[in-house]
């Protein structure tokens, strides 16, 4: 849906609007936790990119917006969304039925692995009329599929359209998944790794039918990665996640040129670049010593310190708070910026 | 990397060479008579240098798999004949090859299915070196817990399960078991793909530290080339079953060739430099 | 095309050999079917070998198969020494007879099950999925001969139905609504007995194939759009498990002319199964050889229609 101009109140507040998203997962006797505190607001028609490694808590929060979680989560905070009645509506409070209204026709979501994501027996023109026979009355025709996938530049959109997933390629399988998700015209997509295993020629164009997209719809996108490059020139703003919080937030042409977080900085250093012939070849690649899931959180204080070139003394008993900069920018960290 | 470097992996022996190698499949239902056959791998000529890392680029349905699989002897090829160590191993019969097979080892891609799941972690390491027979159950044992530890694994894991593990935990598991028979050639189908930037990191520098300590020869298949760029002597890139160009990192990179190497090192140069861009500079 | 003359060719061989096999197996088992006529003092010994002659019993073995492949390409299927008639008339009855109980109880047992075990898969771990497990784990436990007697004695009890046997006795004089009461009536115990005996397998298959696809990402991905629940049971999960369902179905087919014989010999029902019995025990050979003969059609289609029936419905069966 288009954002319409004029005095119109819900227009300026934010389209989702996250407070205090806490969530863990229930196993037997053992409690893991996957969220703390998340805080965040999107905007209509822009595109945020989530930035973060496995284990930092992006596909929970991806799953909880659409209310996927598995049955042994515990969620608090709260979820606003402005749905299409313009009506604010706390995501966390919708019982199945009210849920399956909004998945897929207000907010959908872009799974990994449209491979595995898709039915294997089915044709995908079916699946994606599927959707939009759960939100619309009757059968869409077959025109209206095949519109859907010339919108996310399918070329032969009546082969494709007849067509089982084994018999595609990866780069059509993408698209697919991206038809189906805007299929009936969300206000909100979340595409989560969406290019995980293309090559980087398909990766560049399928950035490029998302950005078309969330141009000609003007449907929020937040695009969840563990690789900052795909974020350059493409999404406005980027939330960096470690271990469940956001450790810093901004437009992402600030952030990538002048990191805050010391994970920010190491993150960006990973980012292979070693393409002009004059680059040497690698005798060791740099990386963020330890790793997420091994390292033990300390009780109390920042997740990050025990990997942190520039944690201090009181970095593992005292958990940094946000800190709110200019030009939209807030970091968690108590040496910022060193 | 200078003249100097390139000149001695220009003499530096082939390990494994393959020439005129080809494959088909056939694919089509049972009841129609058109059967279609794709070309897995049309004429594929080229070598892998002993003691070096050499790269295979292409995208998904280049014919990189069945070209490892031909390597790795899983598949036979309809023509064409494969060298290992200056002996022609693509005719042989399989008993024949049995005592080759663990100098040939391979890593796959997704180490959750490439890994028993009922096993623990010591049996998966233990499971190669108990068939070819090499020690008793105590030695076994041993062994996998040193293998363990060689790849950054702790001991104090042997029992877990694989899906215990992370994704990058299973596949330095995976290495430990590619590494358990004394291997000279691994072939590393994919395996780097599906993790995150961190952790490939960190395993491309175990791998790097392996083949320093044990002279192990790779193969490393991706299709994604700037991570394999990174650390490459060489490069091969396949495009449609064919090797449409092969050579050293340097001039490769510096003078591609053919078509597809150009438009695969555009991509890459593309992305590289926009993020260099929004670095404000490059960083070193 | 090739796929079906490939399958057909086996068949034929198969048939030919399980013929074969019968015949070697019948003629190994000693005794033949006038054996009794010895016992009796009252025929001598020259009328029994007349008989024996007259019916080729005394000619080799490989003479008498020859003869019986001719009497089955005639028409005849053989001669029957107790009916003194062709086989094929007793086969044809007695065949159609059981077709009508076992395929009523194929239909009930898979309509049954289909639902049930979409429905218990689609929630694991509460009270009907365990209820149903209990249920399923009791049946099968239970031989099919304690099912029937077990049946026969509560309906004999409470004369609430007739015990036995495929019509009463005045069947030839009723209009037609009551000659169906009174066929269905009669179905009741050996239909229930066979739909409870199939029931618990049918149903744990369609529960564990259902629950391994309802794991899979692509479900989660459809809940992900929004689809509702029947549909994604449905629509969704059920056609990509349908493959081991479909050799199931397969088998089902397969057992429709030899899973009853039990059934019917208790409850009566004048089908193969008592036909079978009566010939074995009496030697009349070529009824047997009949009997197995049908079971075996039977078993070869079963088994052809699974294998079409995935490459039709599978179309990941196709790309191999």
């Amino acid at each position: 849906m288009h954002a319409q101009s004029g005095a119109a109140p819900w227009v300026d507040s934010p389209l989702l609007r996250v407070r205090g998203l806490t969530a863990r997962y229930v196993c037997a006797d053992q409690t893991e936790p996957a969220l703390a505190e998340v805080d965040f607001d999107i905007a209509r028609g822009e595109i945020v990119g989530i930035l973060g490694e496995s284990g930092s808590g992006k596909s929970t929060l991806a799953l909880s917006i659409l209310g996927l979680l598995p049955t042994n989560a515990r969620i608090e905070g709260s979820i606003l969304f402005q749905n299409q009645a313009h009506k604010p509506e706390d995501l966390l409070r919708l019982d199945e039925p009210q849920w399956r209204e909004i998945r897929g026709a207000e907010i959908s979501m872009i799974f990994q692995e449209p491979r595995l994501s898709l039915s294997p027996v089915m044709r995908v023109g079916e699946q994606i009329a599927e959707v939009m026979r759960a939100h619309g009355d009757g059968t869409p025709k077959k025109q209206d599929v095949e519109a859907i996938l010339r919108r996310v530049r399918l070329a032969d959109s009546g082969r494709v359209s007849s067509a089982y997933p084994y018999q595609l390629s990866g780069g059509e399988l993408h698209r697919i998944a991206i038809a189906q998700a805007l299929a009936c015209g969300p206000d909100l997509v979340i595409a989560d790794e969406p290019t995980r295993s293309l090559d980087v020629t398909v990766q560049g164009e399928i950035l490029n039918v998302l950005r078309e997209v969330n141009r000609e719809s003007g449907s929020a996108l937040i695009f969840i990665t563990h690789n900052p490059a795909l974020l350059v020139g493409f999404a406005d703003r980027v939330m960096v996640m470690y271990a469940g919080r956001i450790v810093e937030e901004g437009p992402v042409a600030q952030v990538f040129r002048r990191p805050l977080h010391p994970y920010t900085k190491a993150l960006l250093q990973l980012v292979p670049q070693r393409s002009e012939p004059s680059d040497p070849v690698q005798q060791r690649l740099p990386v963020i010593s330890g790793s997420l899931s091994d390292s033990d959180r300390p009780a109390g204080g920042c997740a990050f310190e025990p990997r942190c070139p520039a944690r201090t003394n009181f970095c593992r008993s005292e958990l940094p708070s946000t800190i709110k900069l200019e030009g939209g920018r807030r970091v968690s960290c108590f040496n910022y910026g060193n | 990397m200078g003249i100097e470097t390139a000149v001695q992996h220009a003499i530096k022996p082939a390990l494994v060479k393959t020439s005129g190698l080809s494959k088909k499949y056939s694919q089509g239902s049972p009841f129609s008579r058109k059967k279609f056959a794709v070309d897995a791998l049309v004429d594929v000529n080229f070598e892998i240098a002993s003691g070096c890392l050499t790269a295979l680029v292409g995208e998904s349905g280049s014919g990189k798999s069945t070209l490892a699989a031909c390597l790795a002897m899983l598949e036979k090829p309809d023509a064409g004949e494969v060298w290992f160590g200056g002996e022609e191993i693509s005719g042989r019969s399989d008993r024949e090859l049995a005592p080759l097979r663990p100098k040939i080892q391979m890593v796959f891609q997704d180490s959750a299915e490439a890994l028993n799941p009922r096993f623990s972690a010591a049996e998966i390491i233990e499971e190669p070196l108990a068939i070819q027979r090499c020690r008793t159950t105590k030695q076994l044992r041993t062994r996998a817990c040193e293998l363990m530890e060689e790849v950054g694994l702790s001991a104090d894991w042997a029992d877990r399960r694989p899906l215990q593990f992370s994704g990058g935990q299973r596949q330095r598991l995976a290495i430990a078991r590619a590494i358990a028979l004394k291997p000279s050639f691994v072939i590393l189908d994919e395996s780097l793909s599906g993790l995150d930037l961190s952790t490939q990191a960190q395993i491309l520098n175990l791998l790097l530290d392996l083949q320093t300590a044990h002279g192990l020869t790779y193969l490393l298949i991706s299709h994604d080339f700037s991570l394999v760029g990174q650390v490459a002597d060489f490069v091969a890139v396949m495009h449609k079953g064919r090797i449409v160009e092969y050579g050293a990192r340097q001039p490769l990179i510096g003078n591609p060739q053919h078509d597809q190497t150009r438009r695969l090192l555009d991509s890459v140069r593309v992305m590289d430099r926009s993020f260099q861009a929004a670095q404000g500079g490059r960083q070193q | 095309m090739k796929y079906l003359q490939r399958r057909l060719a086996h068949s034929i061989v198969l048939l030919i050999s399980a013929s074969v096999f019968c015949f070697l197996l019948s003629d190994l088992a000693p005794g033949s079917f006038f054996d009794e006529m010895k016992l009796n003092p009252q025929i001598s010994p020259g009328t029994v070998a007349a008989l024996r002659s007259e019916y080729g019993l005394d000619q080799a073995l490989p003479v008498r198969y020859g003869l019986w492949v001719k009497s089955v390409l005639r028409g005849e299927w053989g001669y029957s020494f107790a009916y003194n008639f062709p086989v094929r008339s007793l086969l044809i009855i007695r065949a159609r007879n059981t077709l009508l109980l076992t395929s009523l109880a194929m239909l009930l047992a898979w309509l049954t099950a289909l639902p049930l075990g979409v429905w218990i898969a689609s929630r694991p771990g509460r009270w009907d999925d365990r209820l149903s497990m209990a249920g399923t784990s009791l049946l099968l436990a239970v031989p099919e001969l304690v099912l029937a007697l077990g049946l026969l004695y509560v309906v004999i009890r409470t004369r609430a139905l007739p015990a036995g046997g495929m019509v009463s006795v005045r069947f030839e004089g009723l209009s037609l609504w009551a000659k169906i009461c009174d066929l269905s009536a009669h179905l009741v115990v050996p239909l229930t007995v066979l739909v409870l005996a199939s029931l618990p397998i049918l149903v744990r298959h369609v529960r564990a194939s259902m629950t391994e696809v309802l794991q899979a990402p692509f479900i989660q991905a459809a809940c992900g759009h929004g689809i509702g629940q029947a549909r994604l049971l449905f629509r969704y999960a059920l056609p990509a498990a349908a493959n081991p369902l479909i050799s199931l179905l397969g088998l089902s087919v397969a057992g429709l002319m030899s899973g009853s014989l039990l059934v019917e010999v208790i409850t009566g029902w004048p089908g193969l199964g008592p036909l079978l019995l009566e010939a074995s025990m009496s030697r009349d050979l070529y009824v047997v050889v009949g009997v197995v003969m049908a079971s075996t059609v039977f078993m070869i289609l079963g088994s052809l229609l699974a294998d079409v029936m995935l490459v039709i419905f599978d179309p990941r069966v196709r790309a191999d």
